[in-house]
């Protein structure tokens, strides 16, 4: 029983992280329909601005938290406008096929200034506390309540907010929206900055929680968080976040129960179910085509 | 009628004076293998360079027949590496542990086509899902069967397991690899200017519209599949006997993101342009081996260049004469006229 309990509780510290990815990928694919591909590289960038500033300028926690989801949010917004922009008008596969090139661009500009993995110092002081055979870190604990936080604030934005509210209308329709006066660039340039930002949030927390960090880190994690994104229904900001939830579940768990080889192989294979069963996601909507 | 017998008859000329005549193909073919056995019997390339057209040969099988699913019909599929992992195993399992060691040079073929022939079965299993789900989801389905295919191919410690497969004999020729890719672009090609051809271009435009004119969309989707998976898992045969080593990381999602690249760089739907893709970017790609790192570095700059001045790749959509029937040149042409003589003003 406990061990079950202890690893629920790593499934939603690994879940909370990939759903912060997750949420990256479905704001900018539910603002612009475009897969982001570079996402898991800006994650990965984000755990060695972490690795930079907690090493090079001794930073503490908290700044360095919000140095690197700053420095990242900056980053995603000059790819936005370098690299996607003058795309907005081409065919969706070159802009996805321009994305794979800057997550490739990233990972080797990484590689070629630091090619050996780096090891990020303990930023934080670790304390165990132990229930009998349970031991809970205080680490785990502040991963899982900073990434709720965090995604509240943005669910907060997105719902209540006049920028959230733009954003959504971008979604809905994206030649009327300008009529109204909004401003359609800006709120891309917004949406890239948050769902970026919080993909540097996720790389600096990836990197307290698995210390090791190589500029190959992103690839894997990236490509999971899509799978998490699709899940829930690409496009849907709570749908992300779910989706992120029971992919940590389901590794974790089969890390757990079986030989940690099979992890891969299982999660995939009930991903290929679930998308049998509900070909949209579990929240989202199946658009009607129409002739 | 006058018109088009005119349009039909100047471009007749013209194609057999720039196609030479109905021997161009015949002799381009025998001349480029006996020049490649000539190459590898009496060595005069040296083995580096052997190397090199070596692969690129299996880049132009892997970008042609992923061509045919993600430019002609229009899906997305990342997957490309897995069904090329299949082939690899499939034919390496039976070069090293059926097939007498005697007799490799002959059997050869046969363990290609074998790597082929499990791959395309695995194809068949994919498409099944694709008749339901489009775009970014079909994407993840191919992706997800790409990932499941490494970590199977992981687990089974028969074949290897995480450590790969090795003992296998440098069984890839450059003739061997100039067959395989004559073959495979010889086949989509006529498939794609085929009656089927029609019904995938025809699902790339609106499946609907498509399922309305009586095209079984889910038999020339099966089909498209197993065509294009059955290449890629000949590709990955020959990479296996070229390499000599294979293990289920080569085949990883990185892989399936470099066959990607060649697509997408080229043009899709173009023969001339996945060839001409896969050339520049395997050819690049060793002309940057001075520059270390940095040549990983450049390369993905020198694509996202490219995507914005030229977001179709470089043949996007465009095939020259060569590869096209006579019929499809007179219908372009036709509609060309008519465009510059009568302007949609709609358009």
């Amino acid at each position: 029983m406990t061990y079950i309990f202890q690893q629920s509780l790593n499934a939603l510290q690994l879940g909370s992280i990939y759903a912060l990815i997750a949420l990256g990928y479905t704001m900018v694919y539910g603002i612009l329909t475009m897969i982001n591909f570079a996402h898991g590289d800006l994650f990965m960038v984000g755990a060695f601005f972490c690795f930079l500033l907690a090493v090079y300028f001794h930073l503490s926690f908290v700044p360095v938290l919000l140095l690197s989801m700053l420095g990242v949010a900056c980053l995603g917004v000059i790819i936005e406008r370098l690299a996607y922009k003058p795309l907005r008008n081409a065919p969706r596969v070159s802009a996805i096929i321009t994305a794979l090139g800057v997550g490739l661009f990233l990972e080797n500009f990484t590689l070629a200034l630091s090619p050996y993995p780096k090891h990020i110092p303990p930023l934080l002081e670790n304390t165990t506390w132990t229930f009998g055979t349970l031991s809970i870190s205080s680490l785990q604990i502040i991963i899982i309540v900073l990434s709720l936080v965090l995604m509240l604030i943005l669910d907060f934005i997105v719902q209540r907010t006049k920028a959230g509210m733009a954003m959504r209308a971008i979604s809905w329709d994206k030649t009327i929206v300008p009529l109204m006066g909004v401003s359609v660039d800006k709120i891309i340039s917004l949406t890239f900055a948050i769902g970026t930002g919080l993909g540097g949030a996720a790389g600096v927390m990836y990197g307290l929680a698995y210390p090791v960090i190589d500029p190959y880190m992103g690839i894997m994690v990236g490509w999971k968080a899509f799978i998490c994104a699709v899940i829930g229904g690409i496009g849907n900001v709570r749908g992300a976040m779910i989706g992120g939830f029971i992919l940590g579940a389901v590794e974790i768990m089969v890390g757990a129960f079986f030989p940690s080889t099979y992890r891969d192989f299982v999660a995939f294979t009930l991903l290929l179910i679930l998308l049998i069963v509900r070909p949209y996601g579990i929240l989202g909507k199946p658009q009607p085509q129409k002739v | 009628m006058s018109k088009l017998s005119a349009a039909y008859y100047t471009l007749l000329t013209r194609w057999q004076t720039l196609t030479g005549n109905k021997y161009f193909w015949p002799v381009f073919m025998i001349a480029g293998l006996l020049f490649c056995i000539a190459a590898s019997t009496f060595e005069f390339l040296d083995l580096y360079l052997q190397l090199i057209l070596i692969y690129v040969g299996i880049n132009i099988i892997l970008t042609v027949s992923l061509n045919l699913i993600n430019g002609y019909m229009g899906e997305f599929s990342v997957g490309h590496a897995g069904f090329m992992a299949i082939g690899a195993y499939v034919a390496s399992l039976l070069t090293v542990h059926v097939f007498p060691p005697g007799d490799q040079n002959v059997l050869f073929p046969l363990a290609i086509l074998a790597g082929g022939i499990g791959a395309a079965l695995v194809g068949f299993l994919v498409a099944i899902p694709s008749f339901k789900t489009r775009g970014d989801y079909l994407a993840i389905v191919t992706l997800a069967f790409c990932m499941i295919v490494k970590s199977v191919l992981e687990n089974i410690d028969a074949v290897g397991g995480p450590r790969g497969l090795l003992g296998m004999e440098k069984l890839t020729t450059l003739p061997w690899v100039f067959f395989w890719t004559a073959l495979s672009v010889w086949v989509i090609r006529n498939l794609v200017y085929s009656n089927f051809g029609r019904g995938v271009l025809s699902i790339r435009e609106d499946e609907i519209a498509s399922d309305l004119m009586s095209v079984n969309t889910r038999q020339v989707k099966i089909i498209a599949f197993v065509v294009s998976s059955f290449f890629a898992g000949i590709a990955g045969g020959l990479f296996a006997h070229a390499l000599q080593f294979i293990n289920p990381r080569m085949f990883d999602i990185l892989k399936s993101t470099d066959i990607l690249i060649m697509v997408y760089l080229g043009g899709i739907a173009s023969i001339a342009g996945s060839i001409i893709g896969a050339v520049v970017y395997t050819i690049l790609l060793e002309i940057l081996r001075p520059l270390g790192v940095w040549r990983m570095v450049l390369m993905p700059l020198m694509l996202v260049l490219l995507m914005i001045y030229r977001p179709r790749g470089i043949m996007g959509m465009k095939e020259i004469r060569l590869f096209m029937p006579l019929r499809d040149l007179v219908t372009e042409k036709l509609w060309r006229r008519k465009k510059k003589e009568a302007p949609d003003v709609s358009a």
